[in-house]
């Protein structure tokens, strides 16, 4: 990253936690319902120190990272289906906007109920909730590729294999990588709202017990800010990646 | 004149095309048209818009099968598309995630040579088309006429006894055009390939041209069949002799006899 980016970056960051203060002060809100920016990061550094975080970061990561790579996968793969086969699009695509267009909150507990409480449930809801942008963007994307290069590869003789990998997957890339920016950010989602359905481990999972029954709204703040740094730190995984793989643009 | 490289004879008997759309009726591009063309010859084809020309060079280069007569090269029939056979779009249609070496290495790619063999050639083309130095560039940052330059020798790649030119350079400005020409007419004295040149310019027909084949407006079929008599070498300033405007005359009125 440039110098200046992380400066603007950290510029940001000051003017939030500014605005918080400022907010905590006005208002005059108690602590239990906005507690102020330094009793949240003092939380974040003891939670994170004493190891109360660490085993349910640890827990969400792996579920994020499975569920991403699974829905990921699978989405390229339907998405290419999709976007070669007219005949597929018109046959499977109606349920695949069914599924994406039910909340996601009514679906956990019934997938919690089929693949149980444990780690493969919170696979199979983040996976499932990243399906649907991978799985459009890859489709448009391949439905993208130019005509005059598939008919470029026809008159050169490429194979169905060179066709797919010389042409169809770097022409389709771009958008592909705008789908898996948006999954990555809502694999994190399927993964908490998975946990909320039932879980003995998770950023989810903390932030009830720190709502519930420890009521620490410093140490809840602190984990939902866990949680979005998970958040846009894989984000820039993924940007970085693209920028590797998608140099000509 | 050239190098004695024999084949590269390529024919078109009788070509009908029609095309079958599922909204509109059949529509007939090629209709009844014939073709010869003699190894190392350069035959400018013109008409007027829509007549078939692009269709014609399409099935010559494999891409479309007749819907009667065939396409032969060296008296074998034309069944698909064939590596002695190089086709040159009308637009240079470049991978544009590839830099310009890795574009005019495509073709080679895909048939699987080897690399050292792979490196040497595309060596060989970058400075033959004289883009050296934008070797390391995409697409991207070339000028149009880099591009059909890079177009070009990807093309030349496979070492084609027949180019197929589609109106290569009718998106290039009138300058660049004459110089491409030019070149096109160097490069074709040293490898002596077949030239099938599809424009719409009468003076570039004419320039390249041993013959000059006219069509007719659609279905297309040839409605003249012109002998160029102007001697080779071909140079610029030879576009004003008698010949060419006389040719040129000859041209336009067939073209114009043929309006619908």
């Amino acid at each position: 990253m440039r110098r200046s980016t992380l400066g603007a970056g950290l510029v940001g960051l000051a003017v939030f936690v500014t605005a918080w203060k400022v907010i905590v002060i006005v208002s005059g809100f108690p602590a239990y319902i906005l507690p102020p920016p330094e009793a949240v990061g003092a939380s974040l550094v003891q939670a994170w120190l004493d190891g109360t975080i660490e085993p349910h970061a640890a827990a969400t990561l792996v579920e994020i990272g499975l569920g991403f790579s699974v829905g990921a996968g699978l989405a390229v793969v339907v998405g290419y289906a999709l976007g070669r086969s007219a005949l597929i699009a018109r046959l499977i695509s109606p349920y695949i906007v069914a599924a994406q267009a039910t909340p996601i909150l009514a679906l956990a507990p019934v997938l919690a109920l089929w693949f149980g409480p444990g780690l493969l449930g919170k696979v199979v809801i983040s996976a499932l909730i990243v399906f649907f942008p991978v799985a459009v963007s890859t489709m448009v994307g391949i439905r993208s590729v130019d005509a005059g290069l598939l008919e470029l590869g026809r008159s050169l003789r490429a194979s169905r294999r060179q066709v797919l990998l010389t042409l169809e997957i770097p022409a389709a890339l771009p958008s592909i990588f705008g789908g898996l920016r948006i999954g990555v950010t809502i694999a994190v989602v399927g993964a908490i709202v998975g946990e909320w359905a039932g879980a003995q481990y998770g950023l989810g999972v903390l932030v009830n017990l720190a709502r519930g029954s420890l009521f620490d709204t410093s140490l809840m703040f602190a984990t939902l800010a866990t949680i979005a740094a998970i958040g846009v730190a894989l984000y820039l995984i993924v940007v970085l990646v693209e920028r590797r793989l998608v140099r000509w643009r | 004149m050239t190098v004695a490289a024999r084949s590269g004879h390529i024919e078109a008997r009788d070509l009908t095309v029609r095309f079958r759309r599922r909204d509109a009726a059949a529509t007939t591009a090629l209709s009844g048209f014939h073709l010869d063309v003699r190894p190392g010859e350069i035959v400018s084809v013109i008409g007027p818009n829509g007549c078939g020309k692009s269709t014609m060079l399409r099935v010559l280069a494999g891409l479309i099968a007749p819907s009667v007569g065939m396409a032969l090269l060296d008296g074998q029939p034309i069944h698909g598309p064939d590596a002695r056979v190089g086709l040159v779009f009308q637009e240079p249609r470049l991978l544009p995630w590839r830099t310009v070496a890795r574009n005019i290495a495509y073709p080679v790619e895909l048939a699987g040579l080897p690399e050292a063999e792979r490196e040497t050639r595309v060596k060989e083309l970058l400075h033959r088309v004289g883009l050296a130095d934008a070797a390391d560039l995409r697409p991207g940052q070339l000028s149009g006429g880099m591009r059909q330059r890079a177009a070009l020798a990807r093309t030349l790649a496979l070492q084609p006894e027949v180019l197929l030119l589609d109106e290569p350079f009718s998106a290039l400005d009138a300058m660049t055009r004459e110089r491409f020409n030019v070149e096109l007419l160097k490069l074709w004295e040293r490898l002596g390939t077949t030239i099938i040149l599809v424009t719409h310019s009468i003076a570039e027909a004419i320039f390249l041209g041993d013959r000059v084949v006219v069509l007719s407006s659609r279905p297309g079929h040839v409605v003249a069949d012109i002998r160029v008599e102007v001697p080779r070498p071909r140079t610029l300033d030879r576009l004003d002799e008698a010949a060419v405007s006389a040719t040129a005359r000859e041209i336009r009125a067939h073209l114009e006899a043929n309006e619908p």
